[in-house]
């Protein structure tokens, strides 16, 4: 089962990679042309992002190195206990709903300190790719169309990020 | 948003560290923290432009349309509220098809594009229609086929295998796909029911 799922995870993006370039050959599109104007937009993504990344690194390194994440655990930890759920990985199960720049800071801390290939490592990963910046997709919706009242959008949404967030987590420590 | 997190993060932790006396590790940390978001882009850079790259020649044939065409009998039954709205269906079958491929930066503007479609039948212009809330959750459940950044942060870290994750993320996403829906399809059923009353 294990050894199914690594095999499909190393195959998804050669494969994706592979049919996209044989149909933009098949169908006598510039296939070269093409990947080097879509790379240029790569680009600019990272350069948008990069002076984010210097500060929220800088903000949660501290954090972590002064001792203030280690008794924000402390705190929430006895309760944390009781639903069996990771402490290291509290952090950023409460920031990701909120912000998609300090999620990835917190997650490359946590991936960081405790290892990537390590089991808080792999969850930290999973629960980046497996959800959203919640809070700041409904704002976004609603305001652009000048929405204020948003009925049950945000219980919905939040309970599809804790669902995921649980099942990352359970999915983790089936594997390791 | 972080004009309020962020100097609170600042002013706790370094205030923190100049009492406790954990200067060094401070210190230490804030040239650490510097150094790994420069090697964090500079892996980005590699991984974001090989995939919009591949992605940019997958926009150019006839895959969307493909994509669209698997997808309709979806929106059908996620959305029955649209059903005579071919507009409306192609935005949030394009916002979707964006999304799956990972393009965050075409999948907002063309999310929004359909919220506006969408307002244009909304009863009540005041609150967002059903069709608006099963949008919004789809685009919080962001359903991604390679969940590229997440691979780049692996890989500058050095990770044995950085593409490892990927089926661990399509089944934690899909479980939070579901969930949302089932969860959204319940409250316009009790809110269509409460309205009838």
């Amino acid at each position: 089962m294990i050894e199914i799922m690594n095999y499909l995870s190393s195959l998804a993006m050669p494969l994706i990679i592979l049919l996209v370039v044989i149909y933009g050959v098949i169908e006598k599109k510039e296939v070269f042309d093409k990947f080097i104007e879509g790379a240029k937009d790569g680009i600019k993504i990272v350069i948008n992002i990069f002076p984010t990344l210097i500060g929220l690194f800088l903000a949660v390194g501290a954090l972590r190195s002064s001792g203030v994440i280690d008794i924000a655990i402390k705190l929430v930890e006895p309760l944390l206990n009781i639903v069996n759920f990771p402490t290291e990985i509290m952090p950023l199960a409460l920031l990701r709903p909120i912000s998609g720049s300090s999620s990835i800071a917190v997650a490359t801390d946590i991936m960081k300190n405790f290892g990537v290939d390590s089991q808080i490592g792999i969850m930290a990963a999973v629960i980046m790719g497996a959800t959203e910046t919640t809070l700041y997709t409904i704002a976004i919706y609603s305001s652009s169309i000048k929405i204020k009242k948003t009925r049950f959008v945000l219980i919905a949404a939040l309970t599809a990020d804790i669902v995921g967030i649980i099942t990352s987590i359970v999915v983790c420590r089936f594997l390791s | 948003m972080l004009n309020l997190v962020w100097p609170i993060f600042i002013i706790i932790s370094f205030s923190y560290a100049i009492f406790s006396g954990n200067l060094q590790n401070l210190n230490t940390s804030i040239f650490d923290s510097v150094e790994s978001a420069v090697s964090l882009s500079i892996t980005m850079l590699g991984t974001m432009c090989l995939w919009s790259g591949i992605i940019n020649v997958a926009a150019n044939t006839s895959i969307m349309k493909i994509m669209n065409k698997l997808l309709k009998p979806v929106i059908k039954m996620l959305f029955p509220e649209i059903k005579e709205n071919p507009k409306a269906q192609n935005e949030i079958s394009m916002n979707m098809i964006a999304n799956i491929l990972g393009l965050g930066n075409a999948a907002t503007p063309l999310g929004l594009k359909a919220m506006d479609t969408l307002q244009k039948e909304n009863k009540n212009k005041k609150e967002l229609s059903n069709s608006m809330i099963m949008l919004i959750v789809l685009n919080t459940a962001s359903i991604q086929l390679v969940p590229t950044t997440i691979i780049a942060i692996r890989s500058s870290l050095g990770a044995e295998n950085p593409t490892a994750i990927i089926v661990p993320v399509w089944i934690a996403t899909v479980c939070a796909a579901i969930a949302g829906i089932t969860v959204t399809k319940l409250l316009i059923y009790y809110s269509n029911k409460r309205e009838k009353i």
